[in-house]
């Protein structure tokens, strides 16, 4: 009975289409493109000022940027349906991506990170999980009655922590964060109870010491004792915090100026364009700088599950809350990290740290929310 | 059941509404708290991470002031500073010290006396600073630390100046020299002063002379990168270089002194009458001073210490002599003066004395004696020692003792060179408290003819014979002549005051004698002098000779052999220099000591000559160019 109301509402819809306006025609949704471009244009000047202004650099950030708004809007021209069909699949391949990965992958700084096919490409199978995630959980679970039965949540679950666990033994903890993050976000919005985020937690504290002695690496566990006290490391690990709270603190209310952060620009803060640009914002551009940022990401947010709440489809709904709130894990994990209230993981700031894979996912994952939003529009009333 | 299983699209619908609300509500949580971290870091922190930052950034960077130079009185260089290469290490861009330390001596850069001066020094320097581990890296050794720099971060070759003496051995006792800053030092020293200078004077005018030559340091604000690497330059307040050193000394006549001493050990002081100023001071054997700037090794160090000759002895200031009979015209003034003698006074000299109550014989060192009726002058000329233990038994002790305070003796010159010794006057009172005994007749005698438990530096022979040349004006002998601009005036002590002033004559008629006169025992050095010059002999027993025995030079080994001793000034009437001389061993006074005193009058008196000719020339000239003026303005 409820499925019949359901159908005549979508055939009513596709009987009543509205004109459509310019932006639905090309399917693209406005506000959230104006505030990534906006974002983005921040993000250049920053990293103008963070790569000691180098017009190389630039050059390539200019490129991704590109490549990656291409990507986004080709993404935004395909139908949801075909995601939620395609997703196993992409899922499965992901997986045997990523074992390669573990067996023949190249990488540097004693990760294994990447894919490499000389002379024809070279990328990270763990960014296509990134995308693969929400799709494969909003897929199982989309079609199963919500909340999930404890049988369902189990295998979310291991369908979650399979890649998880692949990615983290490369090791990249920052991206197995990331991905583990998106597919829980769907289970959680899917209506997980309470009570298993509950025991999840207690089980997580619980298993904290063992995981402590025997999961940890070395340079994992200095990470966390490094954030405990910077001080124990001062020339080490301790170094990269000492010197981005120092930048940020000096930054003030107003900051030093554009170019003007010495701490920047004398090289004291490492890995000041990508990873830690956001302590070039915060010390040039002061705490005005980081409210501004804060907003703009504030908005994209709010955009984004606003998309969510329109979305017609539990599946559409349930990807667009994952990716977005997965961008929020982003900029949470980052921004806490830069000012020493979470250990050092290699998460960049979104859209405008250095680095192109990110910003190409990233910016498939708001194809996807495009997608998502003109999908509505396609049916709606 | 059935109704169970059916999906119920507005029921997920509301509950992924409920969830997304949630989620927002966290998301905001979460961002207010990043915000508030940012607001705690920005705001409330604000004042120590600036302040954290700009440490960072701006270091603070002494300039080291450079030294002043020393000069001698024509403006020749004896002290000057070179350009050398120096090898630093920066211990925060060094991984492993050790290791660096290893391979720099594997380079044969540096040897274990530099690294142990390093890690000694250590604390002196902070991490990011230079500090030097060797000075004075030749080519070859720059060409190895440039080949290999890739490999030894940390390390550095810096071009800075070290203190160089020209004239090496020549004036190295009173000169003096600087050397690397100790840790004795280091505790008593103006650290703000002396960072970034590394040498310190140890001794000589080097180190009387320290606040004036070192100079004060600048210091400069400088913004580095993380690298250490300095940017730029914020702030600067320049160094203000040491003050320039003219001295007293003449160089020409400090090498004639130096020739004319030989290989002897020994001593020479040439004072200049007028000032005090100090014309030659001479110790012999001597050392290259240059050695001791940059840390001398062990090895050479031991070889100078062990010498028998003792090279490193200052003996000008230090050494100890019995003065001799060279004190004889001031034991005649005391005789003058007191009354025990007179211009008349005739002492008949069997070539012994005795004294009442006593067998005991007081030898003349003639052995048969000068003649029956020895008169005031002749004692002088012929210093007959008979005569002066006749005045001896009748001035007493208190008397001789009285007037060797007033020469100088038991007290510092007043010399600005450090650790002077002051000789020995000895009295009654002396000897009990060296646990000698009672004082004897027979020790005022002893102490007349300069023998016994008299002791003088040569520059004490040196600062007395000046006071006779001046009649009774005390200068104090002074090394330095200007410090920077300022001409320092000659320091004076209260002059001598006689009951009668002829007494100077009189004795300086006897000095005359000396040299000038048919029984002269310097009779010889007096041919063919363009001046008149007045002297005294003095030959001093190192080994006290037994009752009975004779002096036999030859028996005795060459190191207990008498010391030579000569005292001369001139001219006699206006004098300009006054001289003393010591030779260890040299057994004659007069034909050893005293032509090395000639010769360096000689050299003296000539450049006296030639500057009173210039300016005499000069005022002729004056006067006929204001004669020619004057008829000009006639015509």
């Amino acid at each position: 009975m409820f499925e019949t109301k359901d159908y005549v509402r979508q055939i009513n819809a596709d009987g009543f289409r509205k004109k459509q306006g310019f932006w639905q025609s090309i399917n693209l949704d406005p506000w959230l493109l104006l505030l990534l471009v906006t974002l983005t244009i921040c993000g250049l000047f920053l990293l103008y000022s963070a790569s000691d202004y180098k017009i190389p650099t630039l050059k390539r950030q200019l490129t991704f940027y590109v490549i990656a708004y291409t990507v986004m809007i080709i993404i935004a021209q395909v139908p949801m349906l075909f995601f939620r069909r395609i997703a196993p699949f992409l899922y499965i391949i992901g997986v045997l991506l990523l074992l390669a990965v573990l067996l023949f992958g190249s990488g540097a700084k004693g990760a294994q990170r990447w894919l490499d096919i000389p002379g024809i490409i070279r990328f990270q199978p763990s960014e296509i999980l990134k995308l693969v995630m929400p799709l494969t959980v909003a897929w199982y679970l989309s079609s199963r009655i919500l909340p999930p039965s404890f049988k369902h949540v189990v295998a979310v679950m291991v369908l979650v922590m399979l890649p998880t666990i692949m990615i983290a033994a490369q090791p990249d903890l920052g991206t197995s964060i990331l991905i583990a993050s998106s597919g829980l976000f769907v289970l959680l919005l899917a209506g997980l109870s309470i009570w298993y985020i509950v025991s999840a937690v207690v089980l997580g504290i619980s298993a904290a010491w063992p995981m402590w002695m025997f999961g940890l690496r070395e340079y994992q566990k200095g990470r966390i004792l490094t954030l405990l006290d910077p001080e124990r490391d001062k020339l080490g690990a301790g170094w990269n915090i000492i010197q981005s709270k120092t930048a940020i603190g000096s930054g003030g209310f107003n900051g030093k100026g554009y170019l003007q952060g010495t701490q920047s620009q004398l090289n004291f803060l490492p890995e000041s364009h990508t990873d830690f640009i956001i302590a070039v914002l915060a010390e040039e551009f002061g705490l005005i700088g980081v409210m501004l940022l804060l907003g703009l990401y504030l908005c994209i947010i709010i955009r984004g599950l606003m998309i969510c709440w329109m979305a017609d489809t539990t599946f559409n709904k349930l990807v667009a809350g994952s990716v977005t709130l997965t961008f929020f894990v982003y900029i949470f994990v980052n921004m806490g990290m830069v000012s020493g209230i979470l250990p050092v993981v290699g998460v960049p700031l979104p859209l405008v740290s250095q680095g192109g894979t990110s910003i190409v996912t990233l910016m498939a994952g708001f194809g996807l929310l495009m997608a998502i939003s003109s999908d509505k529009q396609q049916f709606s009333r | 059941m059935q109704y169970r299983a059916l999906k119920d699209n507005a029921r997920e619908q509301r509950l992924i509404h409920i969830r997304t609300i949630i989620a927002f509500v966290i998301v905001f949580i979460l961002l207010s708290v990043l915000f508030s971290r940012y607001f705690f870091l920005q705001i409330y922190h604000y004042e120590t991470y600036a302040t954290k930052s700009e440490s960072n950034r701006v270091h603070l960077q002494r300039l080291p002031p450079k030294r002043g130079l020393i000069v001698d009185r024509d403006h020749q260089l004896v002290a000057e500073n070179q350009p050398s290469h120096v090898l630093s290490i920066i211990r925060d861009r060094v991984d492993d010290l050790p290791a660096l330390l290893d391979s720099l001596k594997r380079y044969q850069l540096i040897d274990d006396d530099d690294i142990a001066r390093f890690m000694k020094r250590k604390k002196r320097f902070r991490a990011f600073e230079a500090q030097p581990i060797r000075f004075n890296l030749n080519d070859e050794d720059i060409a190895k630390v440039a080949a290999n720099r890739i490999r030894m971060p940390g390390v550095e070759v810096n071009a800075t100046l070290v203190r160089h003496y020209p004239q090496q051995g020549d004036l190295a006792h009173m000169l003096g020299y600087v050397g690397r800053i100790n840790e004795r030092e280091l505790k008593q020293l103006d650290l703000d002063n002396y960072s970034g200078t590394h040498h310190i004077g140890k001794i000589g005018i080097e180190k009387h002379y320290e606040d004036f030559l070192h100079g004060t340091a600048g210091f400069q604000n400088v913004e580095t990168d993380a690298r250490g690497r300095v940017l730029r330059t914020l702030e600067k307040t320049p160094p203000i270089p040491g003050e320039n050193i003219v001295l007293h000394m003449d160089l020409d006549v400090q090498k004639v002194a130096l020739q004319a001493l030989g290989t002897h050990r020994g001593a020479v002081v040439a004072i200049d009458t007028t000032n005090g100023g100090i014309l030659a001071a001479v110790s012999t054997p001597t050392f290259d001073a240059n050695a001791f700037v940059n840390g001398i090794s062990h090895k050479n160090y031991n070889a100078l210490r062990n010498n028998l000759d003792l090279p490193l002895f200052n003996r000008i200031i230090q050494a100890q002599y019995p003065p001799g009979s060279t004190v004889k015209p001031m034991m005649s003034l005391a005789g003058l003066e007191e009354k025990a003698t007179f211009t008349w006074s005739k002492v008949a000299d069997p070539g012994w004395y005795q004294l009442p109550n006593d067998k005991r014989y007081y030898r003349d060192w003639k052995r048969q004696g000068h003649s029956k009726f020895v008169g005031f002058h002749d004692a002088l000329e012929q210093s007959c020692d008979v005569f002066f233990y006749d005045l001896a038994f009748k001035l007493g002790v208190k008397n001789i003792s009285k007037y060797y305070d007033m020469f100088g003796l038991g007290w510092d010159t007043g010399i600005d060179v450090p650790n002077e010794r002051h000789g020995i006057n000895p009295s009654p009172q002396w000897k009990r408290s060296q646990g000698r005994g009672r004082w004897y007749t027979g020790d005022s005698l002893n102490m007349a003819i300069g023998q016994g438990y008299v002791l003088m530096t040569p520059m004490q022979l040196a600062y007395m014979t000046s006071i006779i040349a001046n009649r009774g004006k005390r200068f104090i002998p002074q090394m330095v002549r200007k410090l920077g601009d300022n001409e320092l005036p000659p320091k004076q002590r209260p002059a001598i005051k006689l009951g009668d002033e002829q007494n100077w004559e009189e004795i300086i008629y006897g000095m005359q004698r000396v040299i000038s006169g048919k029984k002269g025992t310097a009779r010889r050095i007096g041919r063919g002098l363009t001046y008149t010059l007045a002297g005294k002999s003095g030959t001093a027993q190192v080994v006290g000779i037994k009752q009975g025995e004779r002096y036999d030079a030859k028996a005795l080994k060459e190191r207990q052999r008498d010391h030579a001793l000569f005292i001369g000034f001139a001219p006699i009437d206006k004098p300009r220099i006054a001289v003393a001389v010591i030779v260890e061993n040299g057994q004659s006074g007069s034909g050893v000591a005293g032509p090395i005193v000639r010769k360096v009058i000689d050299a003296w008196m000539l450049k006296v000559a030639e500057q009173e000719k210039l300016e005499k020339q000069k005022e002729e000239k004056l006067k006929k160019e204001t004669k020619a003026s004057k008829d000009n303005e006639h015509v």
